[in-house]
């Protein structure tokens, strides 16, 4: 199956029969499936009227979850953002805020 | 025919990897081990091998640099003692864990301290329980046979598990013996081309390996390395088998001295088996006490019904180790012996002795008295000197 991901022949259900030999992953770029963001406490809220788009926020991102389409920055990749808030200090314009929780 | 030479142990496990021509051999030296990296650069230097060498610049390095090569699909070695080992203790259980069959020559020496470079079991006693298979040897001819048997172990389908194959560190290290040795081509046809099915340098297999476990995989994990122990018993029968056909020479789990027929036992590891054996000898040629000895090979997976079976028919048995594990009770096999005799109902008497730690001799005289020991214990079924050691200095008059 194209689209069949590891989880899905391996997860949290799997009998012990089922691990692969040394957990060995036959697979490549796997850490896309493994959401991360879940760990977050604080979550960067990103405010489109005060945005000029100058992109000082993407390159500073840890996680790479500000993703960039045609030169403009696009809604935070929230399976991904752990919410460390380094875009929310590098922004000039304060166009990205805080908020508590997920 | 099988080429007779006089080689030490440690020179019979280097002209077994010249044999074998493994892929990669990382190591770093250290005393009583340093020859076997010595001998195989000298190989390699004289265009005899084409074995890739690693300098590296600790044991931690080298086994890092051993995973790293068998990960990549290399057939990978390297060659240890004592403190070098202690020092590649994370990497032994990640070997282990990832599943590489990786052969380590393990030249057994006492761990400091105090800093001591003789014989003893500390080193490898202590990596028990790190996942490794372990095989020990009696002498250089053993040794020998065991480094190649390791091959074909480590590399079965059923097992993936690294292979430790040790020896008593300068006792059969150092001293020479005369040797049987395999033909080059048969030890080659014994030990096959090397072709794992998994590894990273796969062109055409997208794989990763020794990622984060978090507990909801790791238990799971841990019972199918369990397995992979549990086929290696029969993996390492089915090898013993085939080397017989080759060689002539047999190997178990164990081997049995004259327990034909005996009442008294000593159940040992290693070098001090040989001079068991000539006690056993004298004593059963004077005063006719049935004397009778088994000599662990494999340790890890271990034997246990096997021993238990073994030693159902004694009436006393000492085992005996050569490394404590401060428990301020038993030595590792002393625990592992006793617990067999456990779970079989066995009603033997059994007394745990430590002896020859840090290179302390063990002589024919003292297994002798072994034995007297094991035969009063046998009528009184008083088990006296638990726990006690031979050859000890002490106020106490009588110490075994």
């Amino acid at each position: 199956m194209a689209n069949e991901k590891i989880y899905d022949r391996i997860n949290e259900q799997s009998p012990w029969q089922d691990i692969t030999e040394g957990n060995k992953i036959f697979e490549a770029a796997t850490s896309k499936d493994f959401c991360t963001g879940e760990w977050r406490t604080a979550t960067p809220v990103w405010d489109k009227g005060k945005c000029k788009q100058c992109l000082l926020c993407t390159p500073v991102c840890p996680d790479s979850s500000i993703p960039v389409t045609a030169g403009k920055r696009e809604e935070f990749d929230y399976d991904h953002c752990k919410g460390c808030g380094i875009c929310a200090k590098v922004c000039p314009f304060g166009a990205i805020g805080m908020r508590e929780g997920k | 025919m099988a080429i007779r030479e006089r080689l030490s142990g440690n020179e019979a496990v280097a002209y077994a990897i010249k044999q074998v021509n493994p892929d990669v051999m990382p190591a770093f030296p250290i005393t009583p081990s340093t020859e076997i990296p010595q001998y195989v650069a000298n190989y390699i230097a004289n265009g005899e091998i084409d074995t890739e060498f690693i300098h590296v610049e600790s044991e931690h390095s080298a086994m890092s640099a051993t995973i790293g090569a068998s990960a990549a699909g290399a057939r990978a070695i390297t060659a240890t003692s004592s403190c070098g080992m202690a020092l590649m203790w994370e990497e032994l259980y990640v070997a282990a864990s990832n599943r590489l069959p990786i052969v380590l020559a393990l030249v057994n020496r006492a761990l400091s301290g105090p800093i001591n470079i003789n014989a003893d079991h500390s080193d490898s006693m202590g990596a028990r329980d790190t996942g490794w298979i372990q095989i020990y040897a009696e002498s250089n001819q053993e040794v020998y046979d065991n480094f190649i048997q390791a091959f074909p172990i480590a590399e079965d389908k059923r097992v993936h598990l690294p292979v430790m194959v040790c020896q008593d560190g300068f006792i059969t290290s150092h001293g020479v013996e005369n040797i049987l040795l395999v033909e080059d081509d048969k030890v080659k046809g014994f030990v096959g081309e090397y072709q794992p099915e998994h590894y990273l340098l796969h062109p055409e297999e997208k794989m990763a390996l020794g990622p984060y476990a978090v507990s909801n995989y790791y238990m799971e994990t841990k019972r199918a390395q369990r397995q992979a122990m549990i086929q290696a018993r029969e993996v390492i029968l089915e090898t013993a088998a085939r080397f017989e056909e080759m060689t002539g020479r047999k190997y178990g789990f164990f081997e049995e001295y004259r327990m034909e027929d005996a009442e008294y036992a000593v159940v040992i590891i290693g070098s001090a088996a040989g001079t068991c054996k000539a006690a056993i000898d004298e004593i059963r040629n004077t005063t006719g006490t049935k004397a009778g000895l088994i000599k662990i090979r494999v340790f890890r997976p271990f034997p246990e019904d096997e021993i238990a079976k073994a030693l159902s028919g004694v009436k006393a048995v000492a085992i005996m180790d050569r490394s404590e594990m401060f428990s301020a009770t038993s030595g590792p096999l002393g625990a592992e012996v006793r617990a067999a005799l456990y779970q079989a109902h066995s009603s033997v008497e059994a007394v745990n002795y430590f002896y020859g730690l840090g290179g302390r001799d063990i002589t024919v005289s003292d297994f002798k008295t072994v034995y007297g020991n094991l035969e009063t214990i046998a009528q009184t079924h008083v088990v006296t000197g638990m726990y006690e050691y031979i050859g000890l200095r002490s106020e106490q008059s009588k110490e075994v």
